[in-house]
């Protein structure tokens, strides 16, 4: 077990080098650090001089791979690839345009990001699986079917709308909670109540949808039949057998999710006011923060292929037929 | 009219799309499992009315993908000299749609108004000639324009010029509203009740004007569609009837009680639930701004109709650069197994790993610079906008194709252990070969299934990618545009709301309607649902 989660991690670490590649090759080769330095500065008042200083600000003046001015290590490590992009193996991101420093940044605006993620998606989680049993247990009924229609049409309305929709609705015209905003602490609460409510309900289709299909194959399996020749209730079946049995799909489909909670939701964070990564990254975005960008690029994958881990990982907690010992 | 045809990037991609999509559907006529999947998908009922909305979508977007620059007039130049061409890059959808496109009010009015939202400040003389001002809303330059244009005559004149050059139709009514008020008016004046009255009572008059109007456009439309839908009808009827050879009653019995083997019965329902829909609206779009105006003062079914194209370029190209990548790689990886697999395997799991809308910011961050730095390249702003798109398209292909070289692999894995692959490779038949010949035909139904289903996900990300700022150019418009320039209009108090909601009736119709042909074509073509069921 030991040495299999060893060996996933020693293959992480080629993915993440690739994406690092990837990125530099995005935000350094297609366009030149000459080109940034003038989006930055605005096309009209640019002068030769102040791009210079703008990149040397940066560190954007060195070579890009290899320096061949310098001389022993210096080869490698006085190049753009090396203090933009490898230090961030290290957990440095550098400073963002406004000269706050990106990585902590990133710890303050971590758990606003997670206050609101992990009760969307808790909630979620419960809500759709138990809607998703009621749908298996009365399948092939009028209420199945509506109610796949409706998962259909639910999943046919883009988020923007929920979220629009639910402000207006919600904090405008019935005006239960505020519209947007945050607040430290406890008083977070009344600000989370809406985009988490908006949060579950705009995935309820869609994962509704799928676990309903889950269970329905799970259903069809021979233990299911025996379990009927026996004689036991069909409730019983559908909890007992069925949903401990569907758990294994749904638990390890899910849990490649969790690590990016920490990065938070793009749309309900900006609608919401809510100042965490997810707003963060959009902020980047519309400012053409290339820095800020690229961390979140990085932090990203390196949550995604701990994602992939803990799935291997789950497989073989929640289902004793895999062994990790070939 | 002299016109040069302007071939975007786009356009082209997309009638490629249509001609291969017409090819693909000829070959598979010839492949009896193809062609018995498609013809299980004709009989899915909930499919075939999806289908038949799908396809009007199509239409629309087809028509606007068929772009020219018009020709300027230049009476100064001779005949001789080379025509010289407008800078604004219309479609035919534009030429069909020119009232929607031109008649532009000031900014927001309701659907089907005839008064502008907000109140404005207006000058009124009486017939004394002195100047009162009121402070109403005023009367929109287009919308309903034509109803009591006789006696509208105390008219707003509230001295802006883009009002008075733009009210073609007003302006020989307005001299004489300016020098002599209207009899009404200046009968009341020397009362002590004040214009207002007359004017309540005008408005009164203009609002059961403007009903009557509608009721009856709406009646006429109704019953026009309702016309044309049954000789469309008898006309399927008589074309099946003649085909199998059965009385005309009997195809028709089977019809009625949805006995054929094609859905028609969903199709025709369908068709006559849109005919009731479009034909009402395009009988008022003519004349009033069937779901309002926006802030600029753009008519908002002119914008609805311009989403389509956006929507269906994002859904189809897309998939022009997610199928070469997954079905290259996922079938090599597949086959060949070894360190090629390896090798695939680490580019599909590196470029997942990046989440989505980052790589996509990115790379539009970086496609935007380069545009901006290289603007010597594009002739029109269209064409800007258009590579704008394309590249989103690229970006977004680029990281989607992960999932289905993924379920490739697998298949191709399964497919190369199979007796008939073995027995080629046995004959020594090359490995290009076998993929091109057994193996790929073998996968051509994941592919579809793929096809249909990324198509709502790509139409519902480019709202997002738009909302977040990396979507298609601003000065296109799409879903993602619209509902991003009208996201804070229902903070407005009152609610500017028709914007939003013609966004979402209509995206929502496309993407529903686009999933119930993915879920119809998937039960069809998924070989594990049609052995059980």
């Amino acid at each position: 077990m030991l040495a299999y989660i060893l060996r996933r991690l020693l293959y992480a670490v080629p993915i993440l080098i690739g994406v690092n590649v990837i990125t530099f090759a995005l935000f350094f080769i297609v366009n030149t650090p000459d080109d940034m330095a003038r989006m930055q500065l605005g096309v009209k008042r640019v002068t030769a001089e102040a791009v210079a200083a703008w990149k040397s600000e940066r560190g954007y003046d060195k070579p890009l791979f290899v320096n061949t001015a310098a001389t022993g290590t210096g080869r490698v490590t006085d190049t753009i690839f090396f203090t933009q992009s490898a230090r961030m193996f290290a957990g440095d991101f550098g400073r963002a345009e406004d000269g706050r420093d990106i990585g902590h940044e990133i710890q303050s605006r971590m758990g606003p990001s997670l206050a609101i993620a992990v009760p969307t998606f808790v909630l979620g989680l419960l809500a759709s699986i138990s809607l998703a049993l009621l749908l298996a247990f009365f399948r092939a009924t009028a209420l199945d079917f509506w109610g796949v229609v409706l998962c259909v049409a639910a999943m046919s309305v883009s988020g923007l709308f929920y979220i629009i929709g639910g402000q207006f609705l919600i904090s405008k015209v019935w005006k239960l909670v505020p519209i947007s905003g945050y607040a430290g602490g406890l008083d977070a609460w009344k600000f989370l109540l809406l985009p988490v409510f908006i949060g579950v309900v705009s995935g309820l289709g869609a994962s509704t949808r799928w676990y309903r299909t889950i269970f329905l194959e799970e259903i069809g399996k021979d233990y299911v039949r025996t379990a009927r020749a026996k004689g036991l209730p069909e409730t019983l079946i559908l909890f007992r057998h069925v949903l401990r049995n569907a758990m294994i799909p749904i638990l390890t489909g899910v849990v490649a999710v969790i690590p990016l909670l920490f990065m938070g939701s793009l749309l309900t964070e900006s609608f919401f006011g809510i100042p965490g990564l997810g707003s963060y990254t959009i902020d980047a975005i519309n400012s053409q923060d290339f820095a800020v960008v690229r961390a979140m690029v990085f932090i990203g994958s390196a949550l995604y292929i701990v994602g992939l881990l803990l799935t291997d990982l789950s497989y073989a907690l929640v289902d004793p037929r895999i062994r990790f010992d070939r | 009219m002299n016109v040069l045809p302007v071939i975007l990037w786009s356009d082209a991609l997309v009638w490629l799309m249509a001609l291969a999509a017409l090819v693909l559907g000829l070959l598979s006529r010839r492949q009896p499992p193809l062609a018995a999947a498609w013809r299980r998908v004709g009989r899915s009922r909930p499919g075939m009315a999806a289908a038949t909305v799908v396809a009007v979508f199509v239409v629309v977007g087809l028509l606007d993908s068929l772009h020219y620059r018009p020709a300027l007039d230049t009476p100064a130049a001779g005949a001789s000299a080379a025509p010289a061409y407008a800078i604004e890059t219309l479609s035919v959808l534009d030429a069909l749609a020119v009232p929607l496109r031109l008649r532009g009010e000031k900014t927001y009015s309701a659907p089907l108004a005839t008064h502008a939202f907000a109140k404005e400040t207006q000058e009124i003389r009486a017939a004394d000639g002195s100047v009162q001002q009121v402070r109403d809303f005023p009367r929109l330059r287009f919308g309903g324009a034509h109803l009591l244009r006789e006696e509208a005559p105390a008219e707003a004149t509230d001295g802006d010029t883009a009002n008075a050059n733009a009210g073609v139709s007003r302006r020989t009514a307005d001299p004489s509203a300016t020098t002599d008020a209207s009899p009404v008016s200046s009968a009341m004046a020397p009362s002590a009740l004040p214009a207002t009255s007359a004017m309540s009572e005008k408005a009164a008059a203009l609002a059961a004007a403007r009903q009557y109007d509608i009721s009856r456009r709406v009646g006429v439309a109704v019953l026009s569609a309702l016309i044309v839908w049954a000789g469309v009808v008898v006309w399927v009827v008589q074309l099946l009837a003649r085909r199998e050879s059965l009385a005309f009653a009997e195809v028709g019995r089977r019809l009625w009680r949805g006995e054929t083997v094609f859905a028609w019965r969903a199709v025709l329902l369908t068709l006559a639930a849109i005919a009731l829909v479009v034909a009402p609206m395009l009988a008022l779009a003519g004349d009033y701004h069937v779901f309002g105006t926006d802030k600029v003062g753009q008519d908002v079914f002119y914008q609805v109709l311009k989403s389509v194209r956006t929507a269906l370029v994002i859904g189809l190209v897309t998939t022009l650069t997610t199928l070469p990548l997954a079905i290259f790689f996922g079938l090599a990886a597949g086959y060949f197994r070894g360190w090629i697999d390896d090798l695939i395997q680490y580019l599909y799991t590196t470029l997942n790993s990046i989440p989505g809308v980052l790589l996509i910011a990115a790379a539009v961050l970086m496609m935007q610079v380069l545009i901006d730095t290289h603007p010597q390249w594009f002739a029109t702003a269209a064409e800007r906008a258009d590579l704008r798109l394309l590249a989103l398209c690229f970006i977004l292909g680029l990281t989607s194709w992960t999932g289905l070289a993924r379920l490739l692999r697998g298949e191709a894995m399964k497919l190369r252990e199979l007796e008939f692959v073995q027995a080629a490779q046995s004959f020594g038949v090359s490995d290009l070969r076998i993929i091109a010949r057994h193996i790929l035909p073998n996968v051509m139904h994941i592919v579809v299934i793929a096809l249909v289903m990324d198509f709502s996900s790509l139409v519902l990300a480019e709202a997002v990618l738009s909302y977040v700022g990396i979507g298609v150019d601003p000065t296109m418009i799409s879903f993602g545009t619209m509902i991003n320039n009208a996201r804070l209009e229902l903070a407005r108090e009152p609610a500017v709301w028709w914007s939003l909601a013609a966004a979402f009736t209509f995206m929502v119709a496309l993407v529903l309607a686009a999933n119930l042909l993915a879920d119809a074509v998937r039960d069809a073509f998924d070989a594990r649902l049609v052995g059980s069921s």
